[in-house]
């Protein structure tokens, strides 16, 4: 089982026809609206309906208390003059490069250690333990392991003879430190993914080049990159679209802070709708922030040409 | 694949550096992931004149079972105060009790309901079932964030604020991302048996439920495990519409523990227990189910 053949393709494949049963298919349409019933009226109610409000909404100015009255694209053009807004893409861009190379790079070379060294269900296991765990447990844990003043990571650097930082606490290392504790937390997982991947790559490949006299070094790059490349685009994709929409490690360590350092899309969004009542001009932003993401997301497969394999 | 490990091995040159320095790699990261794991423990119980005195102590100084029972309410208010928390209550019992309820509630009809669905798209034929799947597909890009805030508002017209019902709506019927996975894993599903149970007279509905969803079983489980972990972490969506004391969820509630600062500094022994109690749930999950947890990363990219 390789991960890429399990990855989804979004193709509907046909159901076979089945002969001989023309004249139950109205019975078949009940019986099959009866059977999606259930998940079209989830659906309609809270998928389609709200996406469709949201466009709606992102052109009134609710406020939650008064009745919405509608301004057309003010919202949008709103957006142009606000720094608050700069500033959140700008962060949030910031924190997506923080984490994503380095979590990425690090997941390959975890995955390759692991294929080298070890099998053991015991490592993997232990390695994926922080992503199954909440990242709201996760941040509290990382916010007293850094407390400032009696966290276990000052107290290391003090005894050390360094000194102590006040990780969250500082606008040039907000950002770099939520970026850590996140990698912390997803990267045996990218790792996991990325070992599944090698694990389909065949044998024979790498034996044939060793013959041909080709160095690790060599094999590592036109060889295990290459063949790779499905599983990296597809982490690459979804681990993007994760970050750009990081929001609970933030709302349990910083809130946005220092000085904004922190104030990603998603808290932003949050912040004008649930603390400013700004419903409609909130709904603006996050209809944005989803027209970004469609953006990388297509950028992203096209430039690591996501459909072809080099098998 | 064992072939290519040993291809690999028999190329190096200085394999005994190499090999030494990967795993001190492997083994740091092994450390680097766990110990905060164990600092969290450690601290819980931690005796609470000793957390400020003991900064460095690898083992807990003064070990004590009180914060847990604190953070549990079953220790009065003074109590609790000398013991670095505040005079208020934290019931996260109550906590622990509403995050279970949440998570089997929407666990259980989100499976069954998009099992249901994820069946007619792969085994029915009925108009309009490419366009329905197109777009449950389609809503399987849409960032959460852009739903969210018509869904706070659909559930704040409805009354629903701050009750069990407002937490599970949005998922209890549905994900795409579930409809999805079932799909494609009923499509690779021998039809036979499920033929020859309809042509022994079983109607759809009873086929359904004593073949396809025995025969599927694996597959349910894992959407069952990731809709678990999911619903149990989930943090946006209960705090704006259940941050009520009686309905909050554990993490709901962690987030406002951690807003708490009793004696001029957050409660850190209070909110290490609260925390090793919130993950105590995934860690039996984890136990019970790493093998089928593993498993299912190779082939769901969920989250």
């Amino acid at each position: 089982m390789t991960a890429s053949s399990q990855l989804p393709t979004g193709t509907a494949l046909p159901a076979p026809p089945a002969p001989g049963r023309r004249r139950l298919i109205t019975e078949e349409s009940v019986t099959a609206l009866f059977f999606i019933l259930p998940s079209l009226l989830g659906f309609i109610l809270f998928y389609a309906m709200p996406a469709l409000r949201g466009v709606w909404i992102s052109m009134t100015d609710w406020d939650l208390l008064t009745d919405a009255s509608f301004i057309g694209l003010q919202n949008y053009s709103r957006l142009f003059q606000d720094a608050e807004f700069w500033n959140a893409l700008k962060v949030t861009l910031y924190y997506v490069v923080l984490n994503i190379p380095l979590q990425t790079i690090l997941a390959v070379v975890i995955a390759v250690l692991m294929s080298r060294l070890t099998k053991s269900m015991l490592v993997r296991g232990l390695i994926i333990l922080p992503w199954l765990l909440p990242p709201v447990v996760v941040g509290l844990l990382w916010l007293w392991l850094l407390d400032p003043n009696i966290g276990i990571v000052n107290v290391a650097l003090k005894s050390l003879g360094l000194p102590m930082i006040a990780f969250l606490g500082l606008p040039q290392y907000a950002m770099p430190t939520i970026a850590m504790i996140n990698i912390w937390q997803y990267v045996g997982y990218t790792a996991l993914l990325i070992f599944a991947g090698l694990q389909s790559i065949p044998g024979s490949v790498y034996e044939a080049a060793s013959i041909d006299g080709a160095s690790e070094n060599q094999m590592f790059w036109r060889i295990t990159i290459p063949l790779l490349r499905p599983v990296l685009v597809f982490v690459l994709v979804t681990s993007v679209i994760g970050s750009f929409q990081i929001f609970d490690t933030i709302a349990i360590t910083t809130k946005g802070g220092p000085i904004n350092a922190t104030k990603v899309m998603n808290w932003y969004i949050y912040e004008q709708a649930f603390t400013r009542y700004n419903m409609g001009y909130s709904t603006t932003i996050s209809i944005i922030l989803f027209a970004i993401l469609v953006f990388i997301s297509l950028a992203q497969m096209r430039l690591m040409r996501a459909g072809e394999s080099d098998m | 694949m064992t072939t290519q490990v040993q291809g690999v091995k028999r190329s190096g040159s200085n394999i005994p550096w190499g090999k030494t320095l990967a795993w001190i790699g492997l083994a740091l990261l092994l450390i680097i992931t766990l110990f905060p794991f164990w600092w969290m423990v450690r601290t819980a119980l931690t005796g609470p004149q000793s957390l400020f005195r003991d900064t460095g102590s690898l083992l807990p100084v003064d070990p004590t079972l009180i914060h847990f029972r604190r953070v549990l309410g079953l220790v009065d208010t003074e109590t609790a105060v000398a013991m670095g928390g505040s005079g208020q209550s934290i019931n996260f019992g109550r906590a622990l009790m509403n995050s279970i309820i949440v998570t089997a509630v929407v666990v259980f009809f989100q499976v069954l309901s998009c099992a249901m669905a994820a069946y007619a798209f792969a085994r029915l034929r009925f108009p309009g079932r490419e366009l329905i799947f197109g777009l449950y597909i389609a809503a399987l890009m849409v960032p959460a964030i852009v739903t969210t805030i018509p869904n706070f508002i659909l559930v704040r017209q409805f009354k629903l604020l701050n009750t069990y019902a407002g937490i599970v709506a949005p998922t209890l019927l549905m994900t795409p991302f579930a409809v999805f996975f079932l799909r494609q894993f009923f499509l690779g599903v021998n039809r036979e048996v499920e033929e020859a149970a309809r042509i022994d007279g079983a109607s759809i509905w009873t086929s359904f439920i004593r073949v396809v969803v025995p025969i599927t079983m694996p597959a349910l489980t894992t959407l069952a495990i990731v809709t678990m972990i999911n619903t149990w972490n989930n943090y946006l969506w209960p705090l704006i519409v259940g941050s009520d004391e009686r309905v909050r969820v554990l993490t709901v509630a962690l987030g406002i523990f951690r807003t708490q600062t009793p004696q001029g500094a957050p409660d850190w022994t209070g909110l290490m227990a609260g925390t090793t109690l919130a993950i105590i749930p995934t860690f039996i999950i984890f136990m019970l189910l790493g093998r089928k947890i593993l498993d299912s990363i190779q082939f769901t990219g969920f989250k």
